[in-house]
């Protein structure tokens, strides 16, 4: 039982970063019906702009005097400048193949995630990417089971993260032209919605939490590699696809799932399959059930 | 013309601004609590000073002002055009296949080598092309196939004792039987589904490769495996033939060779026939197809079956050349590779594939001490090949004449 209890904690925590880097597949899919291939390399600079963020606070010596502050604006520096690095892909990569088929569009997204991972790996270095690991030492025990501070902080960022997404979706003049952008852009136009503003925005966004999930990522495990995007990019693709593609709170709740599935696949079955668990499930959720637990492009809650 | 000048130069600049802006934090935050600026500037110099002759070259042959230039080129490409219709193809098909085969005579172990290495890839790039430039499906887990073929043969070999030739044709099929599983389930899906679910079931291949310990020794790969075995023909002692073990490179050539040819052979025929155009049907638009009685799910199947073979036979021919397989060489960066070589060359295209195979194999190979920089190229080369020329370098000829091109 404490063992269960111990899975599901690091199953959420795992499944809260999925969640956040499928928002980004599914919003971007959501408005222009293109799976962003270089997602994935999103959350791997992500990652490595924390680091490096981090490295040089602990360098100049402000990790040990004002912890909170450092990692505040760690957060905020690399998202920022995966927003930045989203946008500018979008316009270079994306906006021009627009009217063009599908497979234009979608190898064009292959080829800059390729491009993006090689360019961190010339940049980064091929050797991981050690995480400053003095942050959050302690942890929680009750019994047999431990929650680290750092599970703790993933899982509430995570959620702040996402109770804002929905927010920003939901409640605010943005959200609402993002969401009509969504449903149609001549139309969305005509009202004087601006598309192509919209669509940086919802690259910029997407981006954004992907970093997050990054460094995250690179926090629970302790270092970054250039290649970590591709493998959670699939297991997110099929965490967006689970929950129907398009579909916001579709995406969190697949993520989610996909997380459980993998932490319990690799306790209770087989730890060398665990990657395999998540491809499963994306076979077995197009093949059976294509739109997803959420349903697809609800009208309402689709961007 | 002025303005469109003043849009180029605008959109230029700030591109390059913002690489600089993207480049600064990756090279110019130090962990030691640096900040320098000198790396970056230097990189950014290079880019831009790179980018900038281009983007002249483009502009100044955009305005016109290299007639004096492009004129003759264009002319001569003209004649060279005229020239080639002129003669039959069969003469210039000759000319290449005697190029061919006389090419190991005059190249070293070297360059015999990177030969095997383009005519492999050719057959892989052919295999590519009969699902993603002629059924129009993207598949990102092909290598996977490429990886079941050459198990195949390892583990006959190693295990069982089955010389290669047994085991040729039954890789094939082992790798036809992969390719119909992997594609049975997926052919109902959408077209960017069914990318991103080929490349699952493509990992899917690779870990079980990795991880099944009993069957294919995990990470480490099956050694041992043996070569290509021949009969030839002896004359000491009367008329016998004598079992060889291919050792010569230059034996390996030849059989790549008429793999690439069988391929190539294959694909043009299959292009061209009944079943080629069924498939360029169903690529131009899928519901029209089936509405005119093409039975979409088994011509797509049949894709699949057929890109798998060739796969399939090109893995074997891996496994007997190397002696030696393990998971590392199927990885998803390989299939990537493949596609990139079909997109590079024209979906679709068997000179195109051919030429495209010839340029991302021996051109990293000229250039050996760019070598860290080569994914990146691949990567770039395929956004910029779908930007400014999506039907690649040699556009594959369509089958028939279509109305929009009578009107033209």
């Amino acid at each position: 039982m404490e063992y269960f209890i111990q899975q599901l904690i690091n199953g959420i925590t795992l499944g809260g970063m999925y969640a956040l880097i499928a928002l980004g597949y599914t919003m971007v899919y959501g408005v222009i019906q293109l799976i962003n291939f270089a997602h994935g390399e999103f959350f791997a600079a992500g990652g490595y702009v924390g680091a490096i963020a981090l490295g040089y606070f602990s360098g100049i010596g402000y990790m040990e005097t004002h912890p909170v502050i450092c990692l505040t604006a760690s957060f905020a520096m690399a998202m920022a400048y995966c927003a930045y690095l989203a946008v500018g892909v979008e316009k270079i990569a994306y906006k021009p193949l627009r009217k063009e088929s599908r497979l234009a569009a979608l190898l064009s997204a292959l080829g800059m995630s390729i491009f993006l991972s090689n360019g961190l790996m010339l940049t980064q270095g091929v050797y991981d990417k050690i995480y400053p690991s003095e942050l959050f030492q302690g942890r929680f025990d009750f019994g047999m089971v431990t929650i680290s501070y750092l599970q703790i902080m993933i899982v509430s960022l995570t959620a702040c993260l996402l109770v804002g997404l929905n927010l920003l979706v939901f409640k605010t003049k943005i959200g609402m032209a993002m969401r009509a952008t969504a449903q149609d852009k001549t139309m969305s136009a005509l009202v004087a919605i601006g598309s192509n503003r919209i669509i940086s925005l919802t690259f910029a966004i997407g981006a954004g939490l992907a970093c997050a999930a990054g460094i995250m990522y690179g926090l629970y495990y302790g270092s970054v590699r250039y290649d970590m995007g591709f493998v959670p990019g699939i297991k997110a693709f099929a965490a967006a696809v689970l929950g129907g593609i398009g579909n916001i709170t579709g995406a969190m709740l697949g993520g989610l799932i996909i997380g459980m599935v993998e932490i319990f696949g690799a306790g209770y079955i087989s730890g060398e399959y665990k990657d395999v668990f998540a491809f499963i499930i994306l076979i077995g959720v197009l093949y059976f059930k294509p739109n997803g637990i959420m349903g697809e492009n609800i009208d309402d809650t689709r961007v | 013309m002025i303005q469109e000048f003043k849009k180029v130069w605008k959109q230029y600049t700030i591109g390059m601004l913002w690489l600089l802006g993207l480049l600064w934090p990756l090279l110019g935050i130090h962990s030691d609590g640096t900040m320098t600026f000198q790396t970056t500037f230097t990189v950014w110099t290079y880019i831009l000073a790179g980018s900038f002759v281009c983007l002249m070259i483009y502009v100044i042959k955009g305005s016109g002002s290299l007639k004096f230039v492009a004129d003759p080129v264009s002319r001569a490409a003209g004649n060279i055009k005229t020239t080639s219709t002129a003669l039959p193809t069969w003469i210039w098909l000759a000319a290449g296949l005697i190029v061919a085969l006389i090419y190991p005579q005059f190249a070293d172990r070297y360059g015999t080598d990177v030969a095997i290495s383009v005519l492999l890839y050719i057959c892989l790039g052919l295999g590519l092309n009969v699902v993603v430039g002629l059924a129009g499906m993207l598949d990102l887990g092909y290598i996977a196939f490429y990886g079941v073929g050459a198990y195949t043969y390892a583990i006959l070999n190693t295990v069982y004792g089955l010389g290669f030739w047994v085991c040729l044709p039954l890789s094939a099929l082992t790798a036809c039987i992969a390719g119909c599983i992997v594609g049975y389930p997926t052919l109902r899906m959408r077209g960017d589904y069914l990318a991103i679910v080929t490349l699952g079931f493509g990992e899917i291949i690779r870990i079980i490769l990795n991880n099944w310990m009993e069957l294919t020794n995990g990470p480490n790969g099956i050694l041992g495996i043996k070569s290509i075995g021949i009969f030839l023909p002896v004359f000491e002692n009367g008329f016998t033939f004598e079992h060889f073990w291919m050792k010569k490179l230059q034996l390996f050539y030849y059989f790549a060779l008429g793999l690439a040819i069988v391929a190539a052979i294959c694909v043009h025929r299959l292009n061209f026939s009944r079943v080629g155009r069924a498939w360029e049907s169903i690529r131009e638009d899928e519901t029209a197809a089936e509405l005119m009685g093409v039975n979409t799910f088994i011509y797509k199947l049949l894709a699949y079956a057929i890109g798998a073979i060739f796969a399939g036979l090109a893995g074997a021919f891996f496994a007997a050349r190397m002696r030696f397989v393990s998971p590392e060489s199927f990885t998803f960066l390989e299939s990537a590779m493949v596609l990139c070589m079909v997109v590079l060359g024209g979906m679709g295209s068997i000179p195109g594939i051919i030429l495209g195979v010839a340029a991302l194999i021996a051109l990293p190979e000229v250039f050996r001490q760019f070598e860290s920089y080569r994914m990146l190229i691949f990567g770039a080369t395929m956004v910029i090949m779908m930007l400014f020329r999506p039907a690649g370098l040699i556009p594959a000829k369509r089958v028939g004449t279509r109305s929009e091109e009578k009107e033209g």
